[in-house]
């Protein structure tokens, strides 16, 4: 369970295995079990926080999650969403290994491409790919410029 | 330079080389710029008769031969099997590939699994390298590039060839007047595209209002599925179609050009008047493709 203290912040209480992801960019939470294959059936132990006080960002989500590590696919995926996340991965109530999210310049098989006449749409042996650009995400193949709802197109 | 898939990936070095090289082989004077052992496949799955059969003419000019397919083999083909497979398979008997493909994206998918180097002869309403190069071409033929203005008239939200025509330009200093009916605009981001690579780009609603401070005027097509019903869509077309009359009054060096075919776009009145340089553009496909064909199996 998570409280708050009287100061705002926010307690988590500790787990013993598994990952916090922290800082995520608030109201994207839910986008983040999305992209981790979690849904009401899955058997993960995990709690969620959204919109809690932060002083960096104001707003901010946590993700906490039992017994499982996340691999970096996983972690590139969050990084679409949730530029600032902090993944602390948790061994026998430690944190061994604190890492930023770090977004990578191409991005393969993690976005569906929106334009239905591209070629990524078909059933080509091609992963999507995306270049990573200030302004949004470039389609490789067919130039698409993918700006808003990146959620979304998560695969 | 292998492939040829996009007006993207080429420097303003890569454009003024391959210009060149079409120039050389206008002119004739490269008689040793032959391809004659080499084969090209033209595989062109929706139809384009006009591109096809100019790369055909410029690979026959060169000396060399094309086997061709048509979208109705091409259809054939693909029953059951990738884009990928097809283009692998074809890899094997030709020393390039010309294609054409409905897809978006289609000839940068083909460059990953060809072991010979493709030219994108156009995907879907995607790239169309040729045809802006041949643009290009036709536009240095006259005139310095550099500098000049260049209208764009037409659907320049889904015209791509206006696009692709844009972003070339941006790497010429050329002011660039886009002309388009509401709803038909370029889009944001291209316009911001070729703005931060350092073009000005002016927007303009009637083409009269600029057409006396053009060098360069690109109609393209209006289309008729882009209107709820044909009577806004005359009313428009008839707004943005080029007579006689509107030209009076421009500069003498002005050239009308249309990637073809039009349709009412311009008043066959237009053909007869100095400015009118579309076949001579659509003539140019074949030193241009020429030189293409030649740089990637030389
Ligand atoms: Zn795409």
């Amino acid at each position: 369970m998570t409280k708050k203290d009287p100061s705002g912040g926010l307690i988590i209480s500790p787990i013993k295995n598994g990952t916090v992801i922290d800082h995520i960019t608030a109201g994207e939470a839910l986008n983040v079990l999305r992209i981790l294959g979690i849904t009401g059936s899955t058997r993960e132990c995990l709690s969620i926080a959204t919109n809690v006080r932060s002083k960096r960002m104001g707003r901010k989500d946590v993700v906490k999650i039992e017994n499982r590590e996340l691999r970096t696919e996983e972690v590139d995926r969050i990084a679409l969403i949730a530029p600032q996340a902090k993944i602390n991965i948790i061994r026998d109530f430690r944190v061994v290994e604190k890492k930023g999210v770090e977004i990578p310049e191409i991005i393969r098989g993690v976005v569906r491409c929106p334009n239905p006449g591209c070629i990524t749409n078909t059933n080509e042996p091609v992963a999507s790919a995306f270049e990573v650009l200030p302004k949004g995400l470039h389609c490789l193949y067919c130039d698409w410029l993918l700006k808003d709802d990146i959620a979304e197109h998560i695969i | 330079m292998y492939h040829i898939i996009s007006i993207r990936d080429l420097e303003r070095k890569d454009l003024d080389y391959l210009l060149d090289r079409a120039r050389e082989f206008e002119t004739g004077n490269c008689r040793s710029c032959r391809l004659e052992d080499k084969l090209a496949a033209l595989l062109f799955f929706e139809p384009s008769t006009r591109t096809r059969m100019s790369f055909a003419t410029a690979m026959a000019r060169l000396g060399g031969r094309s086997i061709s397919v048509d979208s109705v083999e091409a259809s054939s083909i693909v029953k059951g099997e990738t884009l990928a497979d097809t283009i692998r398979v074809v890899s094997g008997y030709a020393d390039a590939i010309v294609l054409r493909h409905p897809k978006e994206g289609a000839a940068r998918l083909a460059s990953e699994f060809a072991t010979v180097p493709v030219i994108n002869a156009g995907d879907g309403a995607g790239q169309h390298p040729s045809q802006t190069l041949l643009d290009l071409y036709t536009i240095r033929q006259s005139m310095p590039v550099d500098g000049i203005d260049v209208g764009l008239l037409g659907d320049l939200r889904y015209g791509r060839t206006a696009h692709s025509l844009a972003l070339a330009l941006s790497l010429y200093g050329v002011t660039l007047h886009t002309i388009a009916p509401g709803g038909l605009e370029m889009p944001a981001n291209i316009t911001l595209e070729l703005r931060e690579r350092g073009m000005e780009v002016i927007e303009h609603e009637n083409v009269e209002e600029v057409i006396r401070d053009l060098d360069v005027l690109y109609v393209t097509r209006i289309q008729r599925e882009r209107f709820p019903d044909s009577a806004s869509f005359y009313n428009v077309a008839s707004s943005y179609r080029i007579t006689p009359d509107l030209l009076s009054g421009v500069r003498d060096n002005l050239m009308i050009l249309h990637p073809l075919p039009r349709a009412g776009e311009i008043d066959p009145a237009v053909d007869n008047t100095p400015y009118a340089r579309y076949f001579e553009q659509a003539k140019n496909g074949v030193p241009v493709r020429m030189a293409l064909l030649h740089e990637v199996m030389k």
